[in-house]
């Protein structure tokens, strides 16, 4: 949606609104730090974004933020309790480390989505490119479309589900995070294996769904994904596998 | 009359040595390269092979105990609004609890607090027993980001965005399942008993120009407060330096190839990277072609041991350097008094690597719960303040002698070199020469 462009006076009297054409980057994360339990900003907007780094990252109060536009890297890094909605799409690592919270992008998001996220719910509505949700650690993320090759690498807890088709080598190296596709899997990587989809699992994948917002689509429809554990311990009878 | 032939005696190769021989047996029968910890253990061209030109009639000395001689530093005086002041030149380098165990990570703490100098976590997270005792502790962002949360990154001091390491420059690192308790595990977020990877490079960025981003971020989440540190291990020091200071960094690290590790391959520790004397000069030549020398600060790492190495390491250009071996042997790792304990390990004390195995005697490299009782971190804390007060002196006495009122006034002028590989390395005089070779470019 178009954003209408602020003078600063306007924002200093709407102070939950965020115009980065006025206000800089470093006004806009250092407003949102000082946020405190009980705060009553509890909405924010943050208009034409066009592309900028770092956009709302480390914000650890549960406020809603709604980013007006695409961002580009990081945006919403180490999110601890908020919930962010990007209306367009994110540059790579956006949500990395999250700890707990939401981020919604609305439109596509580059490589690394989610990179190492401890917590909280990721949706990319759009497809994801390469290393979605590598090396996560508890979060969870829920791809609308398609992701790239080398996803869920070196994962070792959390859900990653991908509506679409997946790229090369997914689940490569991957712990114990679970992966459910209900496209196409173009490559499993080492240790990654095709795996039952037992009662509590179709609960889980249900559950992420209506979380995300998804309608109209089966947990029957995917298949889960995970490791099996042979690489665990090194053995040197496994060596071909690295 | 027969002719019998003298005997000859019986001539082992230089080549295949018995140490070499030992691996091959050793690797035929397991089927599994040796990984250890410690650093490289070959000899190599280091600070031993510098030495000072105290003064006399050209020069005016200081007197010793008398005159003052400064050892503070500044790091991150680039950016960061809280730099960090440093009473000595010498931090502590990270070491990951996990490898160590709580109790050597709080001496760590006690010791670099009471020295007034830094500590700095590792790969796992920072735990309440340094950040209790460490008035100043720098939290490293690992690519493996093992316990990496954003309330951690406030509680520091600095950041520390490792890209490599001395002994293992491109590699990651292996943390095998019988030194994973129940916490290590938690901190980790993998399962109890699993060998657990490090990974060798960051997973959300690839290159100088993300890193730049990258670092961004890091100031951002922190409101700009804390300085950040890139380190690197010691291969490309000229452009990992300069490409380092293009991304934005306050401070650079520079660990060389004697810089110790928890645990990686034997052949991997000796053969990649480069010795830390052959690092520092490419590194200061980095920071001084782009106009940031002392506006970024240098620290270099890499078997640091004695006054004697801080001066000469200052001398070439550095700001600070950090030690890591030294810090445990002070702690009381491969202490002799656990001799009984480390021959029944099939080694000696000073000869003890195996830090991955969980086994340390000296209750340092360890998570076992009995083992650890050995370290009691009051008074391992005390012996490494005591080191590091030692080694200070030490470096003052040095630069006394050479006329210096501050550490940081030693200059390459103050030294000379025994060889020429070190005369070619660390770019001064081959000694009773006014020779430095390769002085016209690397």
């Amino acid at each position: 949606m178009p954003a209408t462009k602020l003078s600063k006076a306007a924002q200093d009297q709407a102070s939950r609104v965020f115009d980065l054409d006025v206000s800089s980057l470093r006004e806009l994360n250092q407003a949102l730090h000082n946020l405190t339990p009980g705060s009553n900003e509890t909405a924010w907007e943050v208009l034409h974004p066009k592309g900028s780094h770092s956009v709302a990252v480390g914000v650890d109060q549960p406020v809603s933020i709604d980013v007006r536009g695409s961002v580009g890297y990081y945006c919403a890094g180490m999110n601890d309790g908020a919930a962010i909605t990007v209306h367009g799409s994110a540059g790579p690592g956006v949500g990395e480390n999250m700890m707990s919270g939401s981020i919604v992008i609305k439109g596509d998001a580059s490589q690394y989505a989610g990179a190492t996220g401890k917590g909280g719910l990721l949706v990319i509505e759009g497809n994801a490119s390469s290393r979605c949700g590598i090396s996560m650690k508890g979060i969870d993320i829920v791809v609308h479309g398609n992701i790239g090759h080398m996803s869920a690498f070196m994962a070792q807890s959390g859900n990653l589900v991908v509506l679409g088709d997946a790229g090369d080598a997914l689940g490569d190296s991957i712990y114990e995070a679970r992966l459910f596709v209900r496209g196409k899997v173009e490559s499993l990587g080492a240790d990654c294996i095709a795996k039952e989809m037992r009662p509590e699992h179709i609960e889980l994948l249900q559950g992420l769904l209506d979380r995300a917002g998804v309608t109209g689509v089966k947990p029957s429809e995917f298949k889960r994904y995970g490791s099996a554990r042979t690489l665990y311990n090194f053995n040197i009878d496994n060596a071909d596998a690295y | 009359m027969t002719y019998k032939n003298p005997p000859t005696t019986p001539r082992k190769s230089a080549t295949f040595d018995d140490y070499t021989l030992s691996e091959i047996r050793r690797a035929a029968a397991t089927g599994i390269y040796d990984i250890r910890g410690a650093g490289a253990k070959r000899k190599l061209p280091h600070f031993d092979d510098l030495l000072f030109l105290g003064a006399s009639i050209s020069r005016y000395p200081l007197e010793g105990y008398r005159e003052r001689c400064d050892t503070s530093v500044v790091l991150g005086s680039r950016y960061a609004k809280k730099p960090i002041e440093l009473k000595i030149p010498i931090t502590v380098a990270g070491m990951s609890f996990g490898s160590l165990s709580g109790p050597a990570k709080e001496a760590l703490g006690r010791g670099a607090t009471l020295s007034g100098t830094s500590t700095t976590t590792g790969d796992g997270g920072m735990t309440e027993e340094e950040r209790g005792h460490s008035k100043q502790l720098v939290y490293q962002y690992l690519p493996s980001r093992y316990g990496m949360n954003p309330r951690d990154l406030r509680r520091a001091d600095a950041i520390e965005v490792v890209v490599g390491q001395g002994a293992k420059p491109g590699g990651g690192g292996m943390l095998l399942g019988q030194k994973i308790s129940d916490r290590v595990a938690e901190m980790r977020t993998l399962p109890k008993g699993i060998d657990q990877r490090s990974a060798s490079r960051h997973p959300d960025w690839t290159g100088p120009d993300d890193l730049e981003i990258k670092i961004l971020e890091l100031r951002e989440i922190t409101d700009w407060e804390k300085p950040i540190y890139v380190k690197v291990g010691g291969a490309r020091p000229y452009y990992d330096t300069a490409l380092a200071v293009k991304a934005g960094a306050d401070v650079v690290v520079v660990d060389g190839m004697q810089g110790g590790t928890a645990a990686t391959q034997e052949v991997f520790i000796e053969n990649v990277g480069q010795p830390t004397l052959a690092c520092i000069r490419p590194a200061v030549q980095a920071l001084q072609d782009l106009g940031m020398h002392r506006k970024v600060q240098l620290i270099v790492s890499g078997g640091i041991r004695n006054g004697a190495d801080v001066a000469k390491a200052l001398a070439l250009g550095v700001d600070a350097v950090s030690i890591g071996t030294a810090a445990l042997v002070a702690l009381g790792d491969n202490d002799p008094r656990w001799e009984a304990e480390y021959n029944a390990l099939g080694t000696t004390a000073g000869a003890y690597d195996d830090w991955h195995e969980g086994r340390d005697p000296a209750g340092i490299t360890t998570q076992d719960p009995e083992l650890m009782k050995r370290v009691d971190p009051i008074a391992a804390g005390r012996r490494l303040a005591n080191y590091l007060k030692v080694i200070t002196l030490e470096a003052q006495t040095i630069a006394r002698a050479c006329g210096k009122n501050s550490l940081h006034n030693l200059e390459p002028e103050d030294l000379v070199a025994l060889t020429i590989e070190a005369a070619a390395m660390a770019g001064v005089p081959l000694a009773g020469t006014n020779w430095i070779p390769g002085k016209n470019g690397f």
